[in-house]
């Protein structure tokens, strides 16, 4: 069963979670054969139903130590802006959604979000056009994340420092 | 911030700061990571005080080369006004000045916000007021694609190295280093 993993991060982002638990939304993921939802909640307010919705089982948490498992069993992530996430689940190979918090005030963390969807490694929207990317999206199109190479960088320290 | 050595082990420190979710502790633990061990060492990683979990994340992965934590006074909360800013950035700076002072890194690595600028500061006015060897490399964030965090603002010019991880920073800051993403 196609499973959704949403995470909201270390703070909240109770639109999203009202966003992604709404009719609309679980009938759009139903329709692409999702049929199982885990939500990571954080400090929100807002707690999700739990149960059958739609035709896709809900269940929630507020935080863990470690999300990396529920990433690992997720088919879709579905997450908010921060940089962490982002990585955490392309790094993990998962299919990416990143929604943008607009009511946050300082949206640097948008940035990263961002160049990575321009880069074809993830989906990008807002609250309101969650729906229309869920409907419309091709995962297959979205590119992997090449990984990260400090070696550079570590040549580049020894260079300096007269190491080589 | 990593105080590394050259080849024969002399003091080594890495500051993280981790701000929210330990981002930049993260980064920082695979930038350390990727230097080599038996040239950078020992190393001395410093964190803000109350930044606990940074700080222990840190030594347990660097415990079996004798690597130690230390910790200084934040020098500035996020949201905090800037007249108190300014003490909390003195008793900071005192701070780091003292730390710095003692261990003379030969290499200072930073990144994140907040603690790394006292102790870039400091090392720097080691390297201009006592003639002591000292690299400062300043790491910005991944998340950084078009602007500079405040602390890499204020370290471009003062740091030997500010390092950018996406090219598109060095269109605004073109004494910036691009080697790719490093984390």
């Amino acid at each position: 069963m196609a499973r959704v993993f949403v995470t909201v991060g270390t703070t909240e982002f109770d639109k999203l979670v009202r966003t992604v638990t709404s009719t609309d939304v679980l009938r759009t993921l139903s329709s692409r054969g999702y049929r199982e939802m885990v939500l990571q909640i954080g400090a929100g307010k807002t707690e999700p139903p739990t149960g059958t919705v739609e035709g896709v089982a809900v269940r929630w948490f507020r935080s863990k130590p470690s999300i990396a498992e529920d990433m690992a069993a997720a088919d879709l992530v579905i997450g908010h802006a921060g940089a962490g996430t982002c990585l955490e689940a392309l790094r993990a190979g998962r299919a990416l959604v990143v929604v943008t918090n607009t009511t946050l005030m300082d949206n640097h963390q948008a940035e990263l979000a961002g160049r990575l969807a321009a880069d074809g490694h993830l989906l990008h929207c807002v609250c309101e056009t969650l729906r229309d990317t869920l409907a419309g999206m091709e995962l297959s199109q979205l590119r992997p994340l090449p990984p990260a190479d400090p070696t550079p960088f570590a040549e580049h320290l020894e260079r300096r420092l007269g190491l080589r | 911030m990593a105080l590394g050595s050259d080849a024969e082990c002399g003091e080594d420190c890495t500051d993280n700061e981790s701000s929210l979710g330990g981002g930049h502790t993260s980064e920082m633990l695979s930038l350390a990571a990727a230097l080599d061990r038996r040239r950078f060492c020992p190393r001395v990683y410093v964190a803000a005080a109350g930044d606990s979990l940074s700080g222990e994340r840190a030594l347990r992965t660097e415990e079996e080369d004798g690597a130690r934590l230390e910790t200084i006074p934040r020098s500035r909360r996020v949201g905090q006004s800037w007249v108190s800013s300014v003490w909390t950035t003195a008793v900071a700076m005192l701070a780091a000045l003292r730390l710095v002072f003692t261990v003379r890194p030969r290499l200072v690595l930073a990144n994140g916000p907040g603690t790394c600028v006292p102790v870039c500061l400091s090392a720097l006015l080691m390297k201009w007021l006592l003639w002591r060897p000292v690299h400062v490399t300043f790491v910005e964030s991944v998340c950084r694609v078009r602007s500079l965090s405040l602390s890499g603002q204020i370290l471009y010019r003062l740091a030997d190295d500010v390092i950018v991880q996406w090219p598109e920073l060095l269109q605004r800051y073109p004494r910036a280093l691009y080697m790719g993403r490093l984390v």
